[in-house]
């Protein structure tokens, strides 16, 4: 899942949180990356990780690509293809950059922890500064480097903050392993446990979840 | 190499024979033709015969025995012999993926996607292809000779299915002494026996390439079957099957039935950009049924240069393999139970325009795989040109199919140079 063909979103940024997830991953598992792209963190993981890795992308080209260059990644839609998959079937489900353009975050969230004995999602923070100080001073639905597009054409249509995200996981007892907040260049925020400064300066987050 | 030799010298002597000939007629050319067909067949191909103490055992419950099958190589095989890539036919295709076709002089079915340096590259892999049985290309068919009547089968010949046109070809791999094959490829009937092969012998299929089908016919691909097969047999040149017994053929039913088959295969799209409205050598209609359209022109000629090289009684028993497939009912109707611990890796593709064997379908399958968490990749390829896209140039297929063949060559620890010369 994660673009629609005509509005790429959040190309280059997406790609910063990949070491992070990177960090997350233990060698030789088994991975499901949801909404995959062009397979590149796939194919970094498999890589660096000897991972056994799969995908699912929304997009033909994504996925033509991926399979052309030897990924297993099927064309499928995250909204209503992660039921087919069996319960912890895999070690990592990996949902990149993919939360706020899905219809249901809270049952995207549950179908990962049902297929992968962990989650690692990562979102850009509707909580950062700069976010804030463009709503609260322009008076208009943000546009930044992680939210490059207009509210008329933007994919993302479940934004959230990185406090939005933490309460949804205690509501449904979701266990956060890891929770990582990076700043504007994607370097990791050293802010201890304060989820109230990670908000505030975190452009995105990474979370490793389990149930 | 020297197979390959003997199958050029093979074919020249059939060139030479058929020079000589001199025809009576066009229907006694094509008579030949067909007669000739087997016999090309078993001149310029591989065939292993298996006698009455190894029978078929079918479905059915009936066996078939004695059991020829008639096949072709490509490519070489390894030492461990790791590389071997058995594909299945369609319905109407035969062993001859990329040489020369021995009846209608043109090139193999598949000679765009199998070859050397191609997708599936004869110099990395060893390719096999079977006539299947039923076939009427060299193997065990209606038209073989019934060794208890000393006459072809015709309606004697026992219905067989995709499981039993697998197990004949499992017994053809076991005579060439191959445990594992690297890959089971194939689109259309040949997906379904593709997914037969992962079912029935999950062991022995290291990665399995499923095009342009189903787990099952579908009601109105049955329809379109049977609207086929009362075509053959509304010919009064039929004989209830017994036609070559009666040295007739029914030409103009297996001609129908081939006409309206092969608009399954296009697509109204393709159709529209290829004929269009336009006339056949002519600016206005006719007022008569003289084909007028280029489509007529076009369809009548599939229909007779297709009876030239098939067998009519074969086209029946094949049909019906198609039609009786259904995986999930042999799984207590769950098609994940097919696959379940399954280690085979999948590549499924689908064409945006196949109506026959559409993308829905194909997705079933590759869900079905999920739910076991089977390594599965998917593809589904933009093209308008219907359910013959698989046979055609589709580069998107042709990069899908190298790069998924690439990686599983990886995983099984194939070397990428040349396997030998």
């Amino acid at each position: 899942m994660s673009t629609d063909p005509e509005t790429p979103a959040i190309s280059d940024a997406r790609r910063t949180d990949f070491a992070i997830i990177a960090k997350m991953v233990q060698k030789d598992s088994r991975v499901l990356d949801v909404g995959c792209g062009d397979g590149t963190l796939l194919t970094l993981l498999s890589q660096s990780h000897d991972i056994d890795g799969r995908g699912i992308e929304i997009s033909q080209e994504g996925v033509n690509a991926c399979v052309a260059g030897g990924l297993s990644v099927i064309q499928g839609d995250a909204n209503t293809d992660l039921s087919t998959y069996p319960d912890q079937a895999f070690d990592y489900v990996i949902l990149s950059q993919t939360i706020q353009a899905t219809r249901n975050p809270d049952r995207i969230l549950a179908q990962l922890l049902r297929i992968g004995r962990r989650a690692i999602v990562s979102f850009p923070n509707f909580g950062h500064w700069k976010v804030r100080a463009y709503l609260t001073v322009m008076g208009r639905m943000p546009v930044t480097e992680t939210m490059p597009q207009t509210w008329f054409d933007t994919p993302n249509i479940h934004y959230c903050t990185i406090s939005d995200f933490s309460e949804l996981c205690k509501a449904t007892e979701v266990e956060i392993e890891q929770a990582v907040a990076l700043d504007v260049s994607g370097k990791e925020l050293n802010l201890g446990k304060s989820i109230w400064w990670a908000n505030l300066l975190g452009e995105q987050a990474v979370f490793l979840l389990k149930r | 190499m020297a197979n390959s030799l003997s199958f050029v010298a093979a074919r020249r002597e059939l060139t030479a024979s058929e020079t000589d000939r001199e025809p009576t007629s066009a229907q006694t050319a094509r008579v030949k033709a067909l007669q000739s067909a087997e016999t090309a067949a078993a001149m310029s191909g591989r065939t292993v015969t298996f006698g009455p103490g190894e029978p078929l055992k079918l479905a059915s419950g009936k066996s078939l025995s004695p059991l020829t099958i008639a096949y072709q190589t490509y490519g070489t095989l390894n030492a461990d012999k790791s590389n071997a890539i058995l594909i299945c036919h369609a319905l109407t295709g035969d062993q001859f993926v990329t040489d020369t076709h021995p009846v209608t002089g043109r090139a193999g079915w598949w000679s765009e996607m199998v070859g050397p340096g191609k997708s599936v590259d004869l110099d990395r892999f060893f390719v096999i292809c079977a006539d299947v049985v039923g076939g009427c290309m060299g193997s065990t068919g209606p038209s073989s000779i019934n060794p208890e009547t000393g006459v072809p089968y015709a309606l004697e010949f026992p219905v067989i299915t995709i499981a039993d046109m697998v197990r004949a070809q499992a017994m053809l791999i076991d005579q060439l002494g191959i445990d594992q094959l690297f890959c089971v490829m194939g689109g259309s009937m040949g997906g379904m026996q593709v997914l037969q092969w992962a079912a029935s012998f999950p062991t022995r299929v290291f990665s399995a390439i499923p095009i342009a089908t189903a787990a099952r016919h579908s009601s109105q691909n049955i329809a379109f079957h049977e609207v086929g097969r009362q075509a053959v047999m509304a010919d009064p040149n039929w004989r209830q099957g017994r036609y070559l017994i009666e040295d007739t053929r029914p030409e103009k039913g297996l001609s129908v039935a081939r006409m309206a088959a092969h608009i399954t295969y296009l697509s109204e799209e393709v159709l529209h950009r290829k004929f269009g409205r336009n006339f056949q050598d002519r600016d206005a209609p006719t007022f008569s049924f003289d084909a007028d359209f280029q489509v007529e022109s076009y369809l009548r000629y599939q229909g007779s240069s297709f009876v030239d090289r098939f067998d009519a009684n074969s086209y029946l028993y094949l049909t019906r393999t198609m039609d009786y497939f259904d995986l999930a009912a042999d799984h207590e109707g769950v098609l994940a139970n097919a696959f379940s611990g399954t280690k085979t890796r999948f590549c499924c593709v689908s064409f945006t325009s196949d109506w026959l064997f559409p993308t829905a379908g194909n997705r079933h399958i590759v869900h079905a795989l999920n739910a076991v968490a089977a390594n599965v990749s998917f593809v589904e390829v933009s093209s308008d040109k219907g359910h013959d896209a698989f046979l055609l140039v589709e580069p998107e297929l042709f990069a899908a199919v190298s790069g998924f063949l690439g990686a599983a060559a990886r995983r099984r620890g194939l070397s990428p140079a040349k396997s030998g010369i």
